[in-house]
């Protein structure tokens, strides 16, 4: 068995995960998220350039013609296809698009239009609404079943750990401004999934080890336990890695927002499994009787 | 945990084989198809557009409430009760009255058989609610009101849209209700949504208005514009014919003047109104209006009584056939907007299904390798029952003939690499076992059990995660939210029944090996 002294390092990882938390908080207090259409409305346009000369600034160029608040171009993927992105949401008249796709036709003959997505003020605020409803209640879900399941110190360290991953997570998506769409939510949801997964089997050790062994206090305890479990967290993390890089790398561009907040997702949650949620047995100073206790009061 | 009765082996094998066979059927085609069902292709996997749209229930609202005073007046009148100062306000009917009726009033309202209570007796709550305050009476719609008045309309406006829909020769459209006053119509296979959202934003409502030369008449006048935006003209509020007494409409060439017109054909009533209008009034201009603006406004050379006609104003071939799709497929009860649009073309479909099975595959391949290189032969064991997981998954999504997004295809991969979890942990705990235990079977066994509590809490919460993207979820992310929650079963079910089969029999026939795991 391995016999790491991950315990060495509570305090140390502990302060380093706070002060990251702090930066994440105040990133998304300041800076903000990128909302993308599905969360701030407006339109998204891909095209595909084939044989038009091209590049961003003459995308920009033509679109621009057509007076578009807030346009943004980029290249997507690859230097054949574009993304264009602006406020107007226009759809009460249902021309608009059609004329807008019209008018750059002229200078491009060759372009595809690969997707269009087209959301009003009042359907993005809705779906914002029902995202934040949607983790609001996952987390919420989680804590009720840990909590049914354990005692209601481990159902407090899993919920610090599942707050700290999605803080940490979103945190790393308004420092590189990446796009919060509907597939980053999805994502989100999942990491609480999944980070919650690796708790569950690690604090699961830790109670069988709290029943099994009177005289080690918790904080070499917790180190048992992680250890005895390590090689499984180290596994699936890897699987689950391999799988999630693979679309990363190879699903295309509309994946890649949602794999890239995954493989954050799993990496932080592995992290704080460790890291977060066993200190914290240890700060609330959970031993064996915590759980004899408990027992005696059942019968 | 590793005996296993004939019955249950039998019963794995035919359950495996069952939905490999159904997840296969969507690869080749199978004549003795024993289920149709197969995977559908979700609208950014095969192209598509997706319409939101939104009715605009105020102009019923307002409607409704001007029908109600002149029901309320005539009442009143009837009874001889005097009141004044009737007007509408922010959806309420204001008027006042005189003390010695106000009793009297509200007996009329509370009143179940009162002819202003049309509802009561088919659904035991009134339609309106009657605020008094010192002879002060303000009537506004019930909350049952407007319930009732929206799913009236939105039944109205889906019946409209799928007819429209279905004239302009969409392959298999799909509409839907959603929540009380939105439409959602997914359109397969058609990536530029420009002549369909064209025609679902015209609420059709076409009238048959004369033009009034003095600027007065009977009945009120108003001031319209004409199709062009430039020129308008005064016609009168009499409306002499709406679209609802047409029962045909077709485009079609007028050969003497060469231009594209749409004719139509009036059914009885309408063709005997018809006929005594422009019998009444030749000479005259018959403005043609639709939704408020006219299209043109031809004068009346003649009586036309055979209940047909035909209109003319500036038509290319498309626009006459859309205008004459309009009126054969009626009005909207009300107007719409488009909230919500999303397409795709087929070419990024495809795009996006052949990135999915790449990295499906090589995510697999990765995964697999992996195990192999941990476990040797337990790594393939693990693998079998990865490979056996994904035609499970497959044949469940075949059976209920769910809907393949991209997202959901993510979920697929994502499924890969955290069902090899379940096996490692029980591989773990098994290894931790043999440490103390020289019996390996029985080793093998409290594997199983012991690390049983930790697989079903991990997948459990997973499984809570996808439930909650399922309810909260739309279109692709529903997608995701199906095949993670659908992964997570068949984890289970290869885990606990295949691989353990698998391990069962390799364990008992070598117990005595010295390094098993």
């Amino acid at each position: 068995m391995n016999n790491i002294r991950f315990n060495k390092y509570y305090k140390k990882f502990g302060f380093l995960s706070v002060i990251l938390v702090i930066i994440s908080l105040s990133l998304l207090s300041f800076k903000g998220l990128n909302y993308g259409v599905d969360f701030k409305g407006g339109t998204l346009i891909e095209i595909r350039l084939d044989i038009s000369d091209h590049s961003v600034s003459k995308v920009r160029d033509v679109f621009s013609k057509s007076n578009l608040p807030n346009l943004t171009v980029k290249n997507f993927g690859n230097d054949k296809d574009y993304l264009i992105k602006f406020q107007k949401q226009n759809l009460g008249n249902p021309e608009y698009i059609n004329n807008l796709k019209n008018e750059v036709s002229k200078s491009f003959p060759d372009i595809n239009f690969r997707r269009v997505e087209n959301v009003g003020p009042k359907v993005s605020s809705e779906l914002l609404k029902s995202s934040i409803i949607a983790i609001s209640l996952s987390l919420a879900a989680m804590l009720f079943y840990i909590w049914i399941r354990f005692e209601w110190q481990f159902s407090l360290g899993a919920i610090v750990a599942l707050f700290h991953d999605v803080i940490i997570t979103l945190g790393i998506f308004s420092l590189l401004s990446l796009e919060i769409n509907l597939s980053i939510v999805a994502a989100v949801l999942t990491i609480v999934g999944y980070s919650m997964n690796d708790t569950v089997v690690i604090y699961d050790r830790v109670r069988d080890n709290l029943k099994k062994y009177s005289d080690i206090d918790i904080f070499d305890l917790s180190n048992r336990s992680i250890n005895e479990t390590l090689s499984r967290t180290i596994l699936t993390s890897l699987t689950t890695l391999l799988a999630l890089l693979s679309i990363f790398f190879l699903g295309g561009e509309i994946l890649r927002g949602f794999s890239f907040a995954m493989i954050m997702g799993v990496i932080i949650g592995t992290y704080s499994s460790i890291y977060i949620a066993n200190p914290i047995l240890v700060r609330l100073n959970v031993n064996h009787d915590t759980l004899v206790k408990k027992d005696e009061e059942k019968n | 945990m590793l005996y296993f009765t004939k019955i249950k082996i039998i019963t794995i094998i035919l359950i495996t084989l069952i939905f490999t066979y159904l997840s296969f059927s969507n690869i080749f085609k199978f004549d003795d198809n024993f289920l149709k069902n197969k995977i559908n292709l979700g609208l950014d996997l095969q192209g598509g557009s997706y319409l939101l749209l939104e009715i605009d229930n105020q102009p019923i609202i307002s409607q409704t409430l001007q029908n109600k005073l002149i029901d309320i007046k005539k009442t009143f009148k009837d009874k001889s009760i005097l009141v004044k100062n009737f007007f509408i306000e922010n959806n309420k009917i204001n008027f006042e009255s005189e003390k010695v009726f106000v009793e009297e009033i509200e007996q009329i309202f509370s009143d179940k058989e009162s002819d202003l209570n049309p509802y009561f007796e088919k659904f035991k709550t009134h339609q309106y609610i009657v605020e008094n305050n010192n002879n002060f009476f303000s009537l506004s719609l019930s909350d049952y009101g407007i319930v009732l008045l929206n799913s009236s309309s939105l039944d109205q406006a889906v019946e409209i849209v799928r007819r429209r829909v279905d004239e302009s020769g969409t392959n298999e459209p799909n509409i839907l209700k959603r929540g009380n006053n939105r439409i959602l119509v997914e359109l397969p296979g058609l990536d530029d949504p420009a002549r369909i959202k064209s025609l679902l934003g015209k609420t059709a409502n076409l009238t048959f208005q004369f033009v009034s030369s003095t600027g007065s008449d009977g009945f009120g006048t108003e001031t319209l514009k004409f199709d062009n935006d430039l020129d308008e003209a005064t016609v009168s509020k009499r409306i002499i014919l709406n679209g609802d007494n047409l029962i045909d409409a077709k485009p079609r060439m007028d050969t003497q003047s060469n231009e594209t017109i749409v004719s139509f054909t009036l059914d009885r009533v309408g063709a005997k109104k018809f006929g005594r209008a422009t019998t009444e009034n030749v000479g005259k201009q018959l403005a043609i209006i639709l939704d408020g603006k006219i299209i043109s406004a031809p004068s009346i050379r003649e009586p036309i009584v055979g209940g047909s006609g035909q209109i003319s104003g500036n038509f290319t071939f498309q626009s006459a056939t859309d205008l004459a799709l309009l009126l054969r497929s009626g009005a909207l009860p009300a107007p719409m907007n488009i909230i919500e649009e999303r397409s795709v073309g087929p070419d990024l479909g495809k795009d996006s299904i052949k990135a999915g099975i790449i990295s499906l595959i090589v995510g697999f391949s990765l995964v697999v390798l992996f195990m192999v290189y941990k476990y040797r032969i337990f790594g393939l064991i693990a693998n079998l029952a990865l490979l056996t997981n994904l035609f499970l998954l497959l044949g469940v999504l075949t059976m209920f003939g769910a809907t393949l997004t991209l997202p959901g295809i993510a979920g697929i991969i994502l499924t890969v690499g955290m069902a090899v979890d379940a096996n490692v942990l029980i591989f773990e705990r098994i290894k931790e076992e043999i440490k103390n235990e020289s019996n390996k079977i029985i080793a093998f066994d409290s594997g199983y059990i012991k690390s049983r509590t930790a697989i079903i809490d991990a997948n459990i919460t997973t499984l809570i995660a996808a439930s909650i993207l399922f309810l909260m979820g739309s279109g692709p992310i529903k997608g995701f939210s199906v095949t993670l929650g659908i992964g997570i079963l068949t984890t289970l079910f290869s885990v606990y029944f295949i691989a353990r089969l698998l391990s069962s029999i390799y364990v008992k026939s070598n117990k005595d090996k010295e390094k098993l795991l």
